[in-house]
């Protein structure tokens, strides 16, 4: 599903110049649950942008189901975000003026799906996340857990490849997290390729599979307690 | 492009953006709004003062007899000059330019004019048939006097669309006769002026025949001519005129009370300098609100760029295009723009229409008004200057990297 091969990326700011993904090479599998983890600085943010075509990268190969990422123009992009990614954010990043069901059928109108069919797809997934009462909320209405799975279901309605989610618990309590690791456990039986950042270990914990970064390497791939560990 | 979800798209973000979508609006309809009653003040001052001017030939030249103010060839002053018909021949003969001319002949005493048992009491002007053109004068029946009546000295009468309303009622008038003072004239033609309702209680008759009638013996009051001649040149005659009544009636050249001459010709030269005056003033102004107005829709659009950033930026990271972000807020520009604009232009017009049926028409202003290719061709121009306005914004928008949109707090 994913494959990165030898990925650079550096910052120039000023004079100076960040390298911040110094090789990066990584296959994710489709129907994965991983999780990256790192201290800041290690690049796992940069890492993710990558991953979600929201960045470009330097050097190296960046393959998405089969295709080459690389000198995407913004309307390219665009489309592979829109076909085969779904984002989740640490802030939820909903669109304040749109009630819940129009922010998670918001993708579909991208894709050009008429009003009537989106908003009832919509319902669909925001049932699935158990908000359907909450369909003509706007996010100031909700809590923070509630926005979240507003903002996965909004991931989950084009039905991409692959979910990617940056810090998805940061801004959420304990018990908060862990329902909402619960949903993205559920989403990954039925099949759904999940990215996870994070620097929560009990967080990692819950997935199936742990990259460390350090210092823009990839310092070890771990399997969690469910699997057996294989030190690279 | 121009789908219903589009615009679905659109109303829900103008409704949540109520205050923002109402101050650019308000801008635009605000600069359409004044620039409208601007053009239309200025149509209105300039029509009121046009008016006065509709009632005589603009290019006429009046002479009036007044009395000398000074002694001269031994005769003392207060001496009254009196026109007679030599006059009116040797302006023919020897002044140039000259296009239509006519005298007038005021019959002395009260004049008793009577159709059948209706009698009323009218005008009565005693002209040559060129009068016509020098009074503006619109024939709505029959005709006008011509060289026939003066030679013939017919008894003929061009009466006013009153004068035939209260003589004549709803009764055919050509052909009749009215009675003045006893003496029999017949009706050949109904008259318009725009010089307002006393006007048209006038009764023109040929001025030989009322001299003959009316004891009036080779004597004029007044006389008046239109000339092809430019403004300088009216000087000119205005000299000439001068020079040659002194000579004649003998009074001294110098004399400013013995002849009065209007030059109806430089009277309206400076006004038309002053229409140009109003309607450059006029525009300056709106052409100001407009670029007020224009500088107001782009400021808005760069804030609500900026305001919506991060917004922006999460439509792009699920999908949106450039080009979809540029449609969007383009979208928005225009309609909010075009939307405004015509509420700008509708109740500017309507503005000026109430004022136009409550205000009583006076001498300087009236009909105020503007032409709608005016109205309309200023509402474009904003339109398309607030959409210039936005599409800079919007390109801006276009170009937000949806990472940089999603980390700003």
């Amino acid at each position: 599903m994913i494959e990165l091969k030898n990925i650079h990326k550096s910052y120039v700011t000023g004079n100076t110049e960040l390298h911040v993904l110094k090789g990066i090479d990584l296959e994710i599998k489709s129907g994965e649950f991983v999780s990256i983890m790192g201290s800041s600085g290690s690049g796992k943010s940069t890492l993710l942008n990558i991953l979600g075509i929201l960045d470009n990268y330097d050097h190296g190969e960046y393959i998405l189901d089969g295709k080459l990422m690389a000198n995407l123009n913004e309307t390219k992009a665009a489309y592979y975000r829109n076909q085969m990614l779904g984002f989740v954010f640490q802030s939820f990043n909903l669109i304040s003026f749109k009630n819940a069901m129009e922010n998670v059928a918001l993708p579909l109108y991208y894709q050009k799906v008429n009003r009537k069919k989106r908003n009832l797809m919509a319902m669909e997934y925001l049932d699935k996340v158990g908000l359907r009462e909450w369909a003509h909320h706007l996010p100031s209405e909700m809590s923070g857990g509630q926005k979240q799975r507003v903002a996965i279901a909004r991931s989950l309605i084009t039905n991409p490849k692959i979910i990617l989610a940056d810090e998805p618990t940061g801004a959420l309590d304990s018990v908060t997290s862990s329902e909402v690791m619960t949903i993205f456990e559920d989403i990954n039986r039925q099949g759904m390729t999940v990215i996870i950042v994070t620097h929560e270990h009990d967080i990692a914990e819950r997935t199936k599979k742990i990259v460390r970064l350090h210092d823009g390497n990839i310092k070890e791939i771990v399997s969690t307690r469910q699997h057996k560990l294989n030190y690279v | 492009m121009f789908n219903l979800d589009n615009w679905q798209e659109l109303y829900s973000t103008i409704k949540k953006n109520k205050l923002r979508t109402f101050l650019t609006g308000f801008s635009v309809a605000w600069g359409i709004f004044m620039l409208i009653i601007l053009l239309g003040a200025g149509q209105g001052l300039e029509n009121g003062i046009r008016y006065q001017f509709e009632d005589d030939a603009k290019n006429s030249i009046w002479l009036f007899p007044g009395e000398t103010s000074k002694s001269f060839d031994g005769m003392k002053s207060g001496r009254r000059i009196q026109f007679t018909n030599l006059d009116f021949d040797r302006i023919l003969q020897s002044i140039s330019h000259v296009e239509n001319i006519s005298g007038r002949f005021f019959i002395s005493g009260a004049v008793n004019i009577m159709y059948g048992s209706e009698y009323g009491s009218f005008n009565i002007r005693c002209v040559h048939e060129d009068y016509k053109v020098i009074e503006n004068t619109k024939i709505i029946e029959g005709r006008y006097l011509n060289g026939k009546d003066l030679s013939e000295y017919r008894k003929v009468a061009v009466i006013g669309k009153l004068v035939k309303k209260e003589l004549f009622k709803d009764q055919n008038a050509l052909g009749k006769i009215i009675k003045l003072n006893g003496i029999a004239f017949k009706v050949v033609g109904v008259f318009e002026d725009s010089g307002g309702d006393e006007e048209m209680r006038n009764i023109y008759l040929p001025i030989s025949t009322a001299q003959r009638v009316f004891n009036g013996a080779n004597k004029i009051n007044q006389l008046m001519f239109t000339t092809t001649a430019s403004v300088e040149e009216t000087k000119k005659i205005e000299t000439n005129l001068k020079k040659m009544f002194a000579q004649n009636h003998r009074f001294d050249p110098e004399d400013e009370k013995a002849l009065y001459i209007r030059n109806m010709l430089e009277n309206f030269n400076q006004v038309q300098n002053l229409f140009l005056g109003i309607k450059v003033f006029v525009w300056i102004i709106g052409i100001g609100t407009i670029i007020a107005g224009i500088v107001g829709v782009s400021n808005i659009m760069m804030i609500t760029v900026k305001e919506r950033t991060r917004e922006l930026g999460v439509r792009k990271a699920i999908g949106a295009t450039p080009f979809s972000i540029i449609f969007m807020i383009l979208l928005e520009s225009i309609v909010i723009t075009t939307v405004a604009g015509y509420f700008g232009l509708v109740s500017g017009v309507g503005l000026l229409e109430i004022i136009s049926m409550n205000l009583e028409a006076s001498d300087f202003f009236r009909n105020p008004e503007v032409s709608i290719s005016v109205a309309v061709s200023a509402t474009t121009l904003l339109i398309i200057a607030g959409s210039l306005a936005g599409f800079f914004p919007a390109l801006k928008a276009a170009r937000i990297r949806p990472i940089e949109a999603l980390r700003e707090e």
